[in-house]
């Protein structure tokens, strides 16, 4: 297939497509509405359903839906949308029912700057909805990323039973870069496992084998019970602390047990470096450009790419700190993600670089915080 | 054991979910039965219906039922429904909400679902109140009223449900009441079977906060007062409009054949594929193998 220009708000609509995706739900929203335009176009061709729906909660409301009807589901967002679907990600979450959430990040808070690039939604996307809960964030830092974390976002979402946040930026979604589609079959796509019991026998949330129940979609002849309150194996509401707890670290276990598949990271040289750059998303390519021009400089840098946000991966970031004396973390922000590289590396390691104004932090300020002793 | 042969008894999930949340005396619970009366009558198996509420006293229905069930988020019941029909567009899905759920924080859900004429049954139990959080006032609430949250009466005008629905663009739409049981299991069989969005309003009652806050007595007056202040749409034909104003106008207030929503994708799915085939070189490139 012949390489073309893409947007990195398309490379994640294919990507979608390439993972099996076939339901989106949507409402209109700069900078994320490309994802929406190409997927009403090209999921119809795959006898997929696009729908855009009357505001963003009801679009995530159709998509977790849709999941529960067997389709692997998306929608996408900025900001604004994002704030209003966060009852019903809280409720994927309770419920383990997997969909993936596109956020192309704005400037804000509230309307903000709509074609502004920010990274201001971090901490959101951890801690969005309420109470306490996982969460797996992928942020990409190229087109072909774009794609790529596309899938694996679906794929984590399917495999662990619970929404996958795709945390884009403006710069992302918008950019354009030679981009070639892989083989199809190339790909590796993870699919929901199927019960072997007969559905007299089913329980959704039988736990005896794996930290994530299989789960049957309806329709298929497992009848079964889904709510948001607290429940029992079989789905129903329980009020029992014998139930509750065992479910609360079941959920968290889940995703903490296998961090380090849910970890997607880059890692250069931080072995022998001095000072280390960590950094995601559009930022991750200030900082890849400011580290090659301070090796030029013959400076001993480390670079780590962080690629999964959320969970945090702290043995990753404690390992690439290890020896360093200095920790660059350059975001879009005020200071979200270093909060938690500070809690793990030590305040005092940790040199932040923060813009929260629409403007990207570029290589020039993250080359002079490296050169500043 | 003769109560355990009931064919109700099929559809419900009575040896793990019983006894229910419902006050005694509750108009939910003939809802519930008209619901399993008409899927019964329909011979719809229990695999193919999904039942979907939101949050609240009729939010709790669904638990009981042994179908495919689920209890959503508060007001959202429709556009988790749509989703569902737009993936399993076999199953028949029936939405049950409360008036608060369906009109206010769902409102705006309520007339989309209606003015995309999805293959949904809506039920709306409409008790003119916040049941579960203690009887604050709702969109239904009749002016002068009183409420938990309206101490010197509701100045608010209520929703006239049905009309709502048939304005927004639904297909089928009746309205009767928990006292008008054999009628109500009829609507709602219709609604089912009816291909498009359908409405059934029910008018019901909450004795346990409403009517308590302002006076009317038990469920069993309560009751009484939807025999009484109810008329059928020929009766109240005969009625001036004041009167009628003052009545709970049963009957299919609106019934017609429009095109309906998945089948209109259908045939979106159709224009796309046919496109695929006569597309330039340029955009299959992109689609590829996926």
């Amino acid at each position: 297939m012949t390489p073309r220009l893409l947007q990195g708000n398309e490379a994640v609509g294919y990507g979608a497509l390439a993972a099996g995706c076939r339901f989106f739900a949507g409402y209109p929203i700069t900078p994320s509405t490309e994802i929406a335009e190409l997927l009403s176009r090209e999921l119809p061709k795959l006898g997929g359903k696009f729908i855009q729906m009357e505001d963003e909660i009801a679009s995530i409301a159709a998509c977790i839906g849709a999941s529960v009807g067997g389709l692997k589901s998306m929608t996408a967002t900025s900001g604004p949308g994002f704030s209003l679907m966060q009852e019903n990600i809280g409720y994927a979450i309770m419920t383990e029912i997997p969909c993936v959430i596109v956020n192309v990040q704005r400037l804000g808070p509230s309307t903000g700057q709509p074609t502004s690039a920010s990274q201001g939604d971090v901490m959101q996307a951890r801690w969005g909805t309420h109470g306490d809960h996982p969460i797996i964030v992928l942020s990409p830092i190229s087109i072909s990323n774009s794609f790529d974390l596309t899938i694996k976002a679906f794929n984590f979402s399917e495999k662990y039973r619970t929404p996958v946040i795709l945390l884009m930026d403006e710069v992302i979604g918008h950019m354009r870069e030679k981009f070639e589609l892989p083989d199809s079959s190339r790909l590796e796509l993870y699919e929901r496992s199927r019960t072997k019991v007969p559905p007299e026998w089913y329980k959704p949330y039988d736990d005896s084998f794996s930290d994530v129940p299989i789960m049957e979609n309806f329709g298929s002849g497992y009848r079964y019970h889904i709510t948001g309150l607290f429940h029992d194996v079989k789905g129903y509401p329980t009020q029992r602390l014998d139930e509750i707890d065992p479910w609360i670290e079941r959920i968290h276990r889940k995703i903490e047990r296998n961090v380090n598949d849910i970890t997607l990271f880059d890692e250069d040289q931080t072995t022998d470096a001095n000072t280390v750059v960590m950094a995601y998303g559009a930022s991750a390519r200030s900082a890849r450009h400011a580290v090659k021009l301070a090796r030029q400089r013959r400076h001993k840098i480390g670079l780590l790419v962080l690629y999964t946000i959320w969970p945090f991966p702290e043995e990753i970031v404690a390992e690439a700190a290890h020896g360093a004396r200095r920790v660059i973390v350059p975001e879009m922000n005020l200071g979200q993600l270093a909060l938690e590289v500070e809690r793990v590396v030590g305040r005092q390691k940790v040199r932040r670089i923060n813009r929260a104004n629409g403007e990207m932090v570029t290589p020039q300020i993250i080359l002079e915080a490296i050169e500043e002793h | 054991m003769d109560e355990e042969q009931h064919s109700a008894y099929t559809y419900l999930r009575y040896t793990k979910k019983f006894p229910n949340v419902w006050c005694s005396g509750c108009g939910i619970g003939i809802v519930m039965g008209a619901i399993i009366r008409a899927v019964d009558n329909i011979g719809l198996s229990k695999d193919d219906v999904a039942l979907i509420s939101g949050i609240g006293c009729t939010g709790r229905m669904p638990v009981y039922m042994d179908f495919n069930t689920m209890h959503t988020t508060h007001g959202r019941a429709l556009a988790f429904a749509t989703g569902l029909k737009l993936a399993q567009p076999r199953l028949s899905v029936i939405v049950v909400m409360g008036d608060g759920d369906a009109l206010a924080i769902g409102g705006n859900h309520f007339i989309h679902a209606a003015r995309r004429n999805i293959d949904l049954t809506a039920i709306v139990v409409n008790n003119a109140t916040y049941g579960m959080t203690g009887g604050q006032y709702s969109p239904t609430t009749p002016i002068d009223s009183r409420a938990a949250t309206a101490p010197y009466g509701n100045i608010e005008q209520p929703f006239p449900i049905s009309e709502l629905a048939t304005a927004a663009g639904a297909s089928f739409v009746a309205r009767s009441t928990v006292y008008h049981a054999v009628e109500l299991d009829r609507f709602i069989e219709q609604a089912i079977r009816k291909k498009g969005f359908s409405l059934v309003e029910v008018a019901s009652y909450c004795h346990t906060t409403f009517g308590r806050i302002n006076k009317l007595g038990t469920a069993i007056d309560m009751m009484k007062g939807l025999k009484d202040n109810s008329v059928t749409q020929k009766a109240a034909e005969k009625l001036s409009p004041e009167e009628r104003s003052n009545k709970i106008v049963r009957g299919v207030l609106w019934n017609v054949d429009k095109p309906e929503y998945l089948e209109l994708y259908d045939q979106i799915i159709q224009r796309a594929q046919t496109s695929i085939n006569d597309r330039k070189p340029r955009s299959k490139e992109v689609t590829g193998g996926y």
